[in-house]
């Protein structure tokens, strides 16, 4: 029961992206297409999810002082991982998402998560808890870039869609504007669906 | 009056309760359309006088139709038609598809929000709506008036709460929205005056060449390309006196507005990075259009005396420079007063407090 809780939490009712306004910065940058969309979205899951399960092994062991700095080395070498893994696998993706992949260390959701949620839970909990903070990113990282790129481009993981149909790009879409305002759409709908979130 | 007593029976059907209840707003907006609402303020007393917001818009309408009538015109003139009203009526043609389509996209979401919102139908958009085709090429496809009027009205208008809530003016929201999404169609040599007719405006040849083809005189009367409304000073002067002798706009601002964009030209001009007239600035271009129109709507503007001017004299200078330094914009104008929209609460804000430490002193000084 707790356990789905914390997994369902995360992904709408408490997003970090249009709740907690946290990951803005790569949201806007990102979301030009799906692709990149995606692999950043699975890169930040990735790393949410160990960075929170290595903390709250080591939680009892590291003294609160020390602590900001041994978070930065674990979610440093989980980032590292992830940009080899990419450039490795797949280098025209990490060309695209170029510094964003190193940017992911300073992703306030990852050590937002850390702080608040992995040094106080137990492993298990703390790795679900990482995982739903990292899908709960990376569903509206996909969202904006569909938007993006359906408009922008008329693509869809660079496959036409509408340009078939005459459909005319609208550019302003390749804009980060154009990110902050479907952002901000987003947060539009899921406040008027959550009226408990409505501010006064 | 028959209207009246038409408009009085049909009344409760609409009314709370009555059977078209949900329609309450629309009821309301046509009723005080047609007539003066009889109805007073309940909490305090804000009247001045019997205007009120439909009235100050019908005053701003009026003041467009000189500069929209030798719009029309024009584009039959430039499209190469002989005699007046045939060019007239050509451009009437021409033009009034973008009207249509740009009061009906933004009115029908005001009406869907004023029912949902249960508030009354704002007069905002009576303006806004002319203004939209005016600053947009006669050529323009229809579907991207639509597109950008709906985009001005909802992301610039109505998430901040309606008319008089917005930090942007809607109209220039619109073109930009159109200018970003769809330069080609907006700007550039390839969009304009009429089928198969292009060219460079002046401002782009101003620009690259530092001369124009029309004479001053041309300029200021309007017989150029350019979008709709812009191209006539002259009927735009028209329209301003109109606007001061109302009192509607702000002398003010419109005032500052030319004095900043006179002295950036000059700057230029001084510096050796123009050659062409300074006062080529204020006749080409949307830089009278806006002046007179866009910088002095109401809403997003300065609101103090002293905010004003600094607001105007910022606007010109910044449409300016924008022209002179930056090539790939021809046109500062429309940046600029947007960019301006933005800091006015803060030009506002700074006035406001140095008022306040004046003040004080004053108090102090007296002790």
């Amino acid at each position: 029961m707790k356990l789905s809780k914390n997994f369902t939490n995360p992904l709408a009712a408490n997003n970090p992206v249009i709740v907690q306004i946290l990951g803005i910065c790569s949201a806007l940058a990102v979301t030009v297409k799906l692709e990149p969309a995606f692999v950043m979205g699975l890169s930040v899951i990735f790393v949410t999810a160990f960075s929170n399960l290595i903390m709250s092994l080591l939680r009892n062991g590291v003294p609160s002082r020390i602590r900001i700095i041994v978070q930065l080395v674990v979610i440093a070498t989980l980032v590292i991982v992830v940009d080899q893994v990419l450039r490795a696998y797949m280098y025209d993706v990490s060309k695209q998402l170029s510094v964003y992949v190193g940017l992911i260390i300073t992703n306030c959701i990852v050590m937002g998560r850390v702080e608040a949620f992995a040094l106080g839970n137990k492993p298990w909990d703390s790795f679900v808890d990482g995982v739903a903070n990292g899908i709960g990113y990376a569903l509206i990282l996909v969202i904006v870039a569909f938007f993006r790129e359906l408009f922008g481009s008329g693509t869809l993981f660079g496959f036409d869609v509408l340009a078939r149909f005459g459909y005319v790009n609208n550019s302003l879409m390749l804009f980060p504007p154009m990110a902050l305002i479907i952002v901000g759409v987003i947060i539009w709908i899921h406040r008027s669906i959550n009226k408990d979130l409505q501010e006064k | 009056m028959g209207l009246r007593n038409f408009v009085d029976k049909i009344k409760p059907t609409f009314s709370e309760g009555g059977k078209l209840g949900f329609l309450h707003s629309t009821f309301e907006g046509f009723e005080t359309f047609l007539y003066v609402p009889n109805t007073v303020t309940k909490k305090g007393a804000h009247i001045r006088d019997c205007n009120d917001i439909k009235r100050v818009m019908i005053v701003v309408v009026l003041a467009l139709i000189p500069a929209t009538l030798f719009g029309m015109y024009n584009v039959g003139y430039q499209a190469g038609i002989e005699g007046v009203f045939p060019a007239f009526w050509y451009g009437f043609l021409k033009s009034l598809p973008t009207i249509i389509v740009s009061y009906v996209t933004g009115l029908a979401i005001e009406f869907t929000f004023a029912q949902k919102r249960k508030h009354e139908i704002n007069e905002g958009f009576l303006v806004t709506g002319l203004l939209i085709p005016l600053v947009m090429p006669v050529t323009i496809p229809l579907w991207i008036v639509a597109l950008s009027t709906a985009f001005a009205v909802i992301i610039g208008k109505e998430v901040f709460g309606g008319t008089g809530m917005n930090v942007f003016n809607p109209a220039l929201l619109a073109r930009a929205f159109a200018f970003f999404a769809y330069t080609p169609q907006m700007s550039g040599e390839a969009v304009w005056y009429a089928d198969g007719k292009t060219g460079a405006t002046a401002l782009e040849q101003l620009g690259t060449t530092g001369e124009m083809q029309w004479s001053a005189l041309d300029a200021f009367f309007g017989f150029m390309p350019g979008s709709l409304g812009e191209t006539s000073t002259c009927a735009i002067l028209i329209g301003a006196a109109l606007l001061l002798f109302t009192g509607v706009a702000s002398w003010r601002i419109m005032l500052s507005v030319f004095v900043g964009g006179l002295a950036m030209g000059y700057v230029f001009d001084l510096a050796g990075m123009t050659e062409y007239p300074v006062y080529y600035h204020l006749l080409v271009g949307g830089f009278a259009f806006g002046a007179v129109f866009m910088a002095t709507d109401p809403v997003t503007s300065a609101q103090t005396n002293t905010g004003k001017w600094i607001y105007g004299l910022m606007v010109g200078a910044l449409a300016v420079l924008i022209r002179v330094v930056n090539p790939a914009y021809p046109e500062g104008m429309m940046l600029s007063i947007l960019f301006m929209n933005a800091l006015a609460p803060l030009i506002d804000y700074f006035v406001v407090e140095r008022n306040i430490a004046r003040r004080k002193k004053l108090i102090k000084n007296v002790k």
